[in-house]
């Protein structure tokens, strides 16, 4: 019993750790073949992607703002994930949801800032959740399969986001398809800014106070799956519906209830980017944070840790691959993109591969001086 | 095989097992669920490679890394659960993955004159052109042994082959065994029924946690006997009870008709009632319309037709017979599959204990779910129930067949039920703790509590039932108090046959 015990906890702290630790490692060596072949020093090129995105203040302030939408993409997608469900549709809730924000922030000029906040938090959550909504009730009512619609609703969301963009939200007298700035006292204060307040100096950047409102949303999704009833009920659907069903569980309302608080938290993305950073709304402001936001859940075990983690990880591959990409100018946009897409192969999709040798490694171990 | 072992993650499933199976003989393999029988056939027959050990067939030393590497030294399985292609024909089904050329044609004309050679030769009479899913269970096992026999097996492997068979069906298939083994092919023959050790093999082999603790010629042994070498000690195989005093229905059912998920009807318009103080038993093999009975029943699966009373109140409509609202009225449900419905599986044994009670006052403050409360009311299941190990953090798949069923049991009862519905209460549970959740569900009638049990194990129905229901095919055929049924009797209604009285 002592034995299996210690076997077992071995294996406990391997898995959550250990494993993408030596995943990361081994999609960085995959990076750097490709770095080579490409003909620059992949050791430099490494470095430069460290230094781009955690070297200094601001490198680590735009690091962490990139991070923050990804967070809420990623709680997003974790949430609908343990209840069984893939919402791949984050990108297009969280671009509808900034619509919302912009109307409120473009009627709300003048309004206090402690208003107009918590008042932003449930319109996007709202815009969000209604998004979500449809599908949801598609696959509860009808049986429409989540992935198909929420993949469709993105589509629809864009096409409805220009239209409104192009020919009814414009700046009259613009070319470029985007809403007036809105009225300062409705942007979201800047950390910079506030921990300058507070006689704090940390570097310039667009990080705001959606970072803490992610961290925030993080401790109550962590609430809401392992200490709530609520969370109880959608983690026995995540895993069996035949035991949901018969613990008296009524599987509809669980994936309407659960897709609905996925969109919301994907909606809290409008907060970081038209809110925060840019002010007003632009095409396109959610820039694919809905669809890294899967890579982030599965890289985070959907655990609300591991997922702050993984987008933090996430957050300095944009950040430094964009200075990367700076200083190496063999290194394009798109090879940023090939090394992030290998983090997400070696670290997602095979996520497991590994994970037999390295924990029959552990296992021979306590086996072996146990004989 | 020699000195096998083999480890999954802590769990010692096989320590030092060795057997030797003579050529032309039928060799039962018997004991508690857990005891590595089924892990040790897996060993033979390439699933899994055994940590340590070998093993030789006719004397040479043989390694094998796939079902196909057990197949080429002669060995094949006959699956508790079929693998069959339903759509297919039985001619179909068993030149699969041996088609023998790019057309099929030539193929299965060898196939079919080999079939008709071998089905006279071991009275395994099946239509080749008959698509399986309109054949009965006890057919679709005849196609499988057919499979294996069209691959040269020499030496077969049955697990649990009787479990979904009528006792007529399992005669028969003791027919085909014996006829093999006049053919001189080898039957290895996995089980927990002892009376089918006695009734076929020559040799039997008894195994508990993990290792061979006899092997002996049939012969020179009786049931008493291999009960206390499979749980290591002395156990009644009767349930002491007294008879029943029924007091007042607490459940009546009026002509209740239920159809499955694709339209059939499976319950055909049944009629009973369920008194205070006795144990309905309903008997049957499997497939006729128990399942959706029970589950109906429970408020799980919708009543196309007729009306339940529950303590002579009218119960039509779907809501009022949800489940919660069933937990609420007083009735709990022990449902067939543990794995599937009962447990969540991947959840932590004490979450699993609370399923369907999860919204309890006494779990829940106005948000939380109170951990230190689901622990409490675990560890005081866990000491009533005996269920091993009491780490009630562990993943409920750590925990072994018995005790996964008394974590079920210890939940429904904990409420104190006026009625329970209970579907194979001991399937896949050692007989240890057979013995105590018989004597936990007699203490129950005892209380004035009502209970339905459905069992395909027809020695269990026997053993607890006070009156047996029979039903075949959607109906009740049979209405018998205990007292006056045989198993004979019985065994002709399940199967069909029309009441002789």
């Amino acid at each position: 019993m002592n034995e299996s015990r210690e076997s077992r906890s071995v294996a406990a702290w391997v898995a959550p750790a250990l494993l993408p630790a030596i995943n990361l490692a081994l999609a960085l060596a995959l990076s750097a073949v490709v770095i080579v072949l490409v003909g620059e020093n992949p050791l430099r090129a490494l470095r430069l992607l460290a230094t781009g995105a955690f070297g200094n203040a601001e490198a680590i302030g735009y690091t962490l703002y990139y991070a923050t939408s990804f967070v809420f993409t990623g709680l997003a997608v974790a949430v609908a994930f343990h209840g069984g469900l893939f919402n791949i549709g984050a990108e297009g809730q969280a671009y509808i949801a900034g619509l919302g924000v912009a109307l409120l922030c473009l009627g709300a000029g003048g309004w206090p800032t402690v208003l107009v906040v918590p008042a932003a938090v449930l319109v996007a959550g709202a815009f969000g959740a209604g998004w979500a909504f449809v599908p949801a009730w598609l696959q509860a009512k009808r049986g429409s399969h989540v992935v198909i619609t929420t993949i469709m609703f993105n589509f629809i969301a864009s096409a409805v986001m220009t239209h409104l963009l192009v020919n009814v939200l414009i700046k009259p007298g613009q070319q470029s398809p985007e809403t007036r700035e809105f009225d300062p006292s409705t942007w979201l204060p800047q950390l910079a800014e506030v921990a300058g307040a507070l006689g704090v100096e940390i570097g310039r950047s667009p990080l705001n106070l959606s970072s803490l409102l992610a961290l925030g949303a993080g401790a109550l999704v962590w609430l809401y799956l392992w200490h709530t009833r609520w969370g109880y009920e959608l983690r026995a659907l995540g895993h069996s519906e035949a035991a949901a069903v018969y613990g008296g569980i009524v599987p509809a309302r669980i994936v309407i209830v659960a897709l609905s608080i996925s969109g919301a938290l994907a909606g809290m993305v409008s907060l970081n980017e038209v809110m925060g950073v840019q002010h007003r709304l632009l095409m396109n402001f959610p820039g694919g944070a809905g669809y890294v936001g899967i890579a982030v859940a599965l890289m985070g075990r959907n655990h609300p840790i591991g997922i702050v983690l993984a987008a933090i990880l996430f957050g300095g591959l944009y950040q430094g691959g964009a200075e990367l990409s700076f200083d190496m100018p063999k290194l394009t946009r798109d090879m940023v993109v090939v090394i992030q897409g290998l983090i997400i192969l070696v670290c997602g999709a095979l996520e497991h591969a590994l994970r037999g040798p390295v924990e029959a490694l552990f296992r021979r171990s306590p086996a072996a001086s146990q004989a | 095989m020699r000195g096998i072992d083999k480890w999954f993650g802590a769990v010692h499933a096989n320590r030092d097992v060795s057997l030797v199976v003579r050529a032309g003989t039928i060799h039962g393999i018997v004991g508690e669920n857990g005891a590595g029988k089924s892990t040790l056939m897996g060993i033979l027959y390439g699933y899994y490679r055994p940590d340590r050990g070998e093993i030789l067939v006719r004397g040479r030393p043989a390694v094998f890394r796939s079902a196909q590497d057990a197949l080429a030294a002669g060995i094949g399985m006959v699956h508790q659960h079929f693998m069959l292609v339903e759509p297919f024909t039985v001619l179909e089904n068993v030149v699969l993955g041996v088609e023998g050329g790019f057309r099929l044609g030539g193929g299965l004309a060898r196939a079919r004159a080999e079939l008709e050679r071998l089905g006279r030769e071991y009275h395994l009479e099946v239509d080749p052109d008959a698509r399986v899913a309109d054949l009965g269970v006890g057919q679709r096992q005849r196609v499988e042994i057919l499979k294996a026999l069209y691959r040269g097996a020499d030496l077969l492997i049955l697990d649990e082959p009787t479990a979904v068979l009528t006792p007529p069906e399992a005669d028969h298939l003791f027919e085909i065994l014996r006829a093999l083994r006049r053919q001189g092919k080898t039957v290895l023959l996995i089980t927990h029924k002892l009376r089918e050790i006695r009734e076929v093999t020559d040799v039997v082999t008894v195994m508990r946690q993990g290792r061979v603790v006899a092997t002996l010629p049939t012969a020179e042994t009786t049931a008493e006997r291999l009960a206390e070498l499979m749980v290591g000690r002395s156990v009644a195989l009767r349930v002491d009870k007294t008879p029943s005093r029924p007091g007042e229905p607490v459940l009546e059912v009026e002509d209740l008709v239920v159809e499955d998920g694709w339209g059939v009807r499976r319950v055909k318009g049944v009629s009973f009632a369920v008194r205070r103080g006795e144990i309905v038993g309903v008997a049957g093999v499997a497939g006729n319309g128990q399942s959706e009975l029970l589950e109906a029943l429970a408020g799980i699966r919708p009543v196309t037709s007729g009306q339940i009373h529950w303590k002579a109140r009218e119960l039509t409509d779907a809501a009022p017979r949800s489940p919660r609202r069933w937990r609420q009225l007083g009735l709990s449900h022990v449902p067939e599959d543990r794995h599937r419905m009962g447990l969540v599986i991947p959840f932590a044994g004490r979450e699993s204990a609370i399923l369907g009670y999860h919204g309890d006052a006494t779990y829940n403050g106005p948000i939380r779910l109170h951990r230190g409360a689901v622990a409490a009311s675990w560890d005081r299941q866990v000491a009533e129930f005996d269920i091993r190990p009491g780490d009630g953090l562990l993943p409920t798949s750590a925990f072994s067949g018995g005790n996964q069923q008394k974590i079920v049991l210890a939940r429904e009862l904990d409420r104190n039920p006026d009625l329970l519905l209970i579907g194979q209460p001991t399937r896949g549970v050692d007989i240890g703790a057979i013995e105590f959740i018989h004597r936990r569900l007699v203490a129950l009638r005892d209380a004035g509590k009502a209970l339905l049990v459905v069992s395909v194990e027809l020695d269990e129905i026997l053993a607890l039932a006070d009156r047996i229901l029979v039903m075949h095919d959607g109906r009740i055929v049979g209405d018998v108090p205990r007292a006056s049924a045989s198993e004979r009797e019985l065994g002709l209604m399940m199967a069909g046959v029309s009441e002789p009285s």
